[in-house]
């Protein structure tokens, strides 16, 4: 049902985009809405970003997935338990570009009385195909937004169409990114445990990139829009001289410009700043070297503690018969300064950030 | 704010990465070609509309009509005869292949496959 | 409480159907055996922790005070505010199901909350419903709902059925970790006063009488002497016990768990410890009021953890030590290697630690000063400090459980297994799937190992079990080593209700036993009177 509710909005982004193409509104879903939506997703993005480092991170916590470094002879893991910042820039490479952790996935299945464990790498496989495309994909439209296009784009864009298929030619990444999204959204519908945890919210940006793609695809290889036109508008957006140009350019067009407005605008308000956020994770991004560098805690406060001396004096009697050393040195420790998160008026004092 | 020598980094590469094309047009932005239009001729073989969105797959039609069905004639929308041809055809009127197909096409980046087989006309000319 | 047999206790778990409801719409029904009993108002009272008087999970309704709903937002405002760990994983979650099936209670019970993707979801989608726009606009539909009586049920029930054990966190695209979750909300729901019996009164006891268990300090001396004497009678060997209590001006702290010295089969690992430490005639002391290692207040609170862990450089301080030496343990390890340092830093009257025996330095803890005592072992066996015959373990077939908190928090993996590989011949791994940091939890950790609840803990020790009675089966393992006290413990219960056949023992205990000590008598048994293969000639 909320795959279902999805799809019916991003059928009536569509909608909206068209209707507004036919009233005449070029200059709103051309100029106004594209430049409104870049805002909010750049300054969004920022404000989530400044939103976490805000935040301390109390405690160096990564999680570690392979021999950590002690004595010389054991063979550290740098990946999987980095010491130093430069393995941890490794690990986070890992991460983030080839989604490490991903790929460790496994299935489990009950049989009987038996757990059996397998490789489930379909996953990682969807994930890989879908965000490398569409990086790829972002990389190349800014043949749109440059003039002279630079080079490295120009070579991207005939390695993309390398297997010349087609007029236009089919670039590759444009049936990747399908395939992959396809992957994704049929793995949210059938797999019972993914559909179980699915929101609206999950299912709302696969159809929205899946309308951007399918706006895309068409407009190359079947409803043709004048192309020269399409980069005089947004090369005027690209260079702040926005003009809707004078040869009318294909509805299918401000579909896909709106789209990806939406996308825009909703990017940094939703689970999609994953992005960002995989930045900071904090089991990801410190160093598995807790005992040799002391991480600092800003609002680290002081606890009230039992002492020895108060220890040693309940027990006093105890302990001399039963031969076990007394202590005569220690002496009562003076009241110390303390706070409790549980004591009424003793709350640790409020950090500064 | 905590961790700023790695946050504020981040956040200018942030905004660098978005903000991408705009860098890479500086100092070397020009401005959008214009083709040069046949002089004498001011109708193409289907409407102006039409070709600009639709040309390559006219030719693409016209290739494979000549090259594999064996037709040499193509009825427009107007229902006027054209014979199909590149060189002969098309290019009589747009007589100079860096001043019309070029300018667009390098302004767009398609990698149009004509010239592979076919020979521009002001490269012809100078074989003469 | 009677449990069902082994073969009947999994009927109910199916991994690959979910409910037909929403889970929204599933109220928490909580079902006995599955749940932990509330604490006495009384010591919460003494620990100067907040309490909701006299009270059981299963009441009707609970007496939670007036104000408890303001409370909790601000409590939970509070921790994203100071925890970017928790405001990150709050935020940045896909629901991408990774994490799906990787916790042991899930593949224990079934249950779809049993995921570590709902089980954060419990709290995301109040903080989307309490405080989100987007959240109150759209509810459901962006995951987002109310905070009401059943959630506290629902949190209590659900983050009680979480050991903290990490393997979510391997598997995370992001390394969402549920443990911090389960930690915050664990505290979120103790400053309202709820708190479990089993999870407080060992911090009451450590707190006051110094380990978890309140061995008082002559009881302390009482059970290592019972241990010595067995020895002595076992192998013919004296260990002068005086020395290592309480002596001021030793070189080094070791600090034990109290389940090493209170129950079998951890006091095996102790004496174990303790035979190593006379062979070496290690200089080295140990504190009654710091012999606890464990921390259980880690279980309730950070703080309370905080306040549990001060004594043992206090005491390293007070006895005049140069380092710290810790026992096998799993979340003390937890605690000492990432939480520690952070706490009670920098530990300028302590030196970095240096083996006396091979001179080697532990860099790698040259700023908290505190050595595993595997690693200290390890390098003694590397440079060939010890005499050892591993064919005295040969009436065993060992495998080696790693625990959650020394793989996943640590990465403490080949140190142990070097060890294993020299005390005895029969190694044998359990499944890779299963093992390293793809280990599973015994299903009993942070403070779940109570008896009122043991019907959980067998479904949620499962896939652990399910792995030793794989290479029970196969290979005829029938000793499983681990390097954590609370395993120890809890494993013994696991194994006896799946694998009857398969013991559980601390690397330590397998040192001890292969160690050749000077002016040993023959014998014929293990440390602990087990019948050896090859019998031991002595000097008689």
């Amino acid at each position: 049902m909320e795959a279902g509710i999805s799809l019916i909005i991003v059928i009536g982004l569509i909608i909206i985009a068209y209707i507004g193409t036919l009233l005449g509104l070029q200059v709103l879903f051309g100029i106004v809405i594209p430049y409104v939506a870049f805002l909010i997703l750049v300054l969004g993005l920022i404000y989530r970003v400044i939103s976490w480092a805000k935040v301390p991170q109390p405690f160096k916590i990564p999680t570690t997935c392979g021999q950590q470094k002690s004595l010389p002879w054991v063979k550290h893991s740098r990946l999987e338990a980095p010491f130093t910042t430069w393995e941890v820039v490794l690990r986070m490479f890992f991460e983030i570009f080839l989604f490490r952790s991903l790929f460790r996935n496994l299935r489990a299945d009950l049989e009987g009385r038996r757990l059996i464990y397998g490789s489930a790498k379909w996953l990682w496989l969807g994930a890989i195909l879908f965000h490398f495309s569409f990086f790829i994909i972002m990389l190349r439209h800014i043949r749109l937004f440059t003039n002279p296009v630079p080079g490295f784009i120009v070579r991207l864009d005939y390695i993309d169409s390398f297997f010349h298929l087609g007029i236009p030619p089919i670039y590759i990444t444009d049936l990747l990114i399908l395939a992959g999204l396809i992957f994704l959204l049929l793995r949210r519908l059938i797999d019972p445990k993914v559909n179980y945890i699915s929101y609206g919210s999950d299912y709302f940006p696969l159809f929205l990139i899946l309308g951007i793609v399918i706006s895309g695809v068409l407009m190359r290889y079947a409803i043709k829009v004048d192309v020269y036109a399409v980069k005089q508008l947004t090369l005027g957006l690209a260079t702040f001289t926005p003009t809707i140009p004078k040869a009318p350019i294909g509805s299918i067009f401000y579909i896909h410009l709106f789209l990806v407005s939406v996308l825009a605008a909703y990017f940094p308000f939703s689970k999609l700043v994953h992005m960002i956020g995989i930045f900071f994770s904090p089991t990801r991004n410190m160093a598995n070297n807790n005992r040799a560098v002391r991480h600092v805690n800003p609002w680290n406060y002081p606890v009230k503690h039992y002492t020895y001396y108060e220890y040693q004096e309940r027990f006093r009697d105890k302990m001399e018969n039963a031969g076990i050393p007394i202590d005569e040195e220690v002496e009562p420790e003076k009241e110390h300064e303390w706070y409790s998160l549980y004591v009424p008026g003793k709350e640790p004092p409020t950090i500064k950030s | 704010m905590y961790n700023a020598d790695k946050v504020i980094p981040g956040i200018i590469i942030l905004i660098l990465f978005f903000t991408l094309p705009i860098w890479l047009n500086v100092g070397r932005l020009e401005a959008v070609p214009e083709v040069e239009l046949p002089k004498e001729e001011k109708k193409c073989v289907e409407s102006k509309e039409f070709m600009r969105r639709e040309h390559m797959k006219l030719l693409d039609d016209w290739r494979i009509k000549v090259l594999r069905e064996n037709q040499h004639v193509y009825l427009s929308g107007e229902g006027k005869n054209f014979k199909i041809s590149l060189q002969n055809t098309c290019m009589k009127c747009h007589e100079n292949k860096e001043k019309f197909c070029d300018k667009c096409h390098n302004f767009v980046v398609t990698h149009p496959d004509c010239w592979t087989c076919h020979i521009a006309p002001e490269v012809a000319k100078k074989w003469k | 409480m009677s449990l069902p047999k082994p073969d009947a206790l999994l009927k109910d778990v199916e991994l690959h159907k979910t409910p037909e409801r929403h889970w929204m719409d599933i109220e928490p029904e909580l079902k006995r055996g599955y749940f932990l009993s509330i604490i006495d108002p009384k010591v919460l009272k003494d620990l100067d922790l907040p309490s909701l008087g006299t009270w059981q999970p299963y009441d009707e309704k609970w007496p939670l005070p007036e104000d408890w709903k303001e409370r909790i937002k601000k409590e939970i405002l509070r921790r994203m505010e100071t925890y970017r760990s928790f405001k990150l994983f709050m935020e940045i979650c896909v629901r991408c199901g990774a994490c799906a099936d990787k916790c042991h209670f899930f593949l224990g019970t079934g249950d779809p909350k049993n995921m570590p993707v709902l089980r954060a979801e419990l709290i995301r989608s109040v903080i989307k419903g309490e405080f989100s726009i987007f959240g109150k606009l759209f509810g459901r539909f962006a995951g987002a709902r109310k905070l009401t009586e059943e959630v506290i049920k629902e949190w209590f029930y659900y983050f009680y059925q979480c050991t903290e054990c990490r393997r979510c966190s391997v598997f995370c695209p992001y390394g969402i970790d549920t443990a911090e979750v389960t930690m915050i909300m664990r505290e979120i729901l103790l400053s309202l006063g709820i708190a479990t019996d089993w999870g407080i009164k060992p911090v009451h006891n450590c707190y006051y009488i110094g380990n978890h268990v309140g061995v008082p300090p002559q009881s302390l001396k009482e059970n290592l002497e019972f241990l010595i004497w067995d020895f002595e009678e076992i192998a013919g060997i004296q260990i002068d016990l005086e020395k290592y209590l309480n002596r001021k001006g030793a070189e080094i702290l070791y600090v034990p768990m109290s389940g090493d010295y209170f129950a079998d089969p951890g006091i095996y690992t102790m004496l174990g410890i303790l035979v190593l430490f006379h062979y070496l005639d290690l200089d080295v002391t140990i504190s009654p009021f710091a012999s606890e290692g464990g921390n259980f207040g880690f279980f309730n609170s950070f703080e309370m953890a905080k306040r549990l862990h001060a004594k043992i450089y206090e005491e390293a301080k007070r006895l005049k030590v140069k380092w710290i030496l810790g026992g096998e343990c799993g979340h003390k390890w937890r605690v000492w290697h990432q939480f520690h340092n952070t706490w009670f830093g920098p530990i300028d009257f302590l030196e970095v630690p240096k083996s006396p025996i091979t001179g080697t330095v532990f860099e790698h803890a040259k700023d908290n000063k505190i050595v595993h005592i595997c690693e200290f072992t390890a390098d003694l066996i590397a440079h060939g400090k010890l005499k050892l015959d591993p064919s005295r373990n040969d009436h065993l077939i060992v495998t080696f459980h790693d625990s959650c908190n020394t793989s996943r928090a640590m990465g403490f993996f080949e140190e142990p297994r070097f060890i294993l590989k020299h005390v005895c011949n029969n190694f044998v791994e359990m499944p890779e799937n299963t093992i390293r940091e793809k280990t599973f939890c015994c299903g009993s950790g942070s403070g779940l190992n109570a008896g009122e609840n043991m019907e959980i803990r067998m479904r949620g020790g499962f896939p652990r079990a399910n792995a030793v009675e794989y290479v029970h089966k196969e290979y005829g393992v029938n000793q499983i080593a681990c390097i954590c006290a609370i395993d120890r413990a809890t494993l013994s219960s696991l194994m006896e209700y799946w694998v009857p056949e398969v013991a559980v023992s601390g690397v330590h205990e397998l040192v001890a036993n292969a160690l050749v000590l000077e002016g040993e008598k023959s014998r014929d048994v293990d440390l602990r009177r087990r019948p050896l293969k090859h019998p031991v000639k002595g000097v008689d």
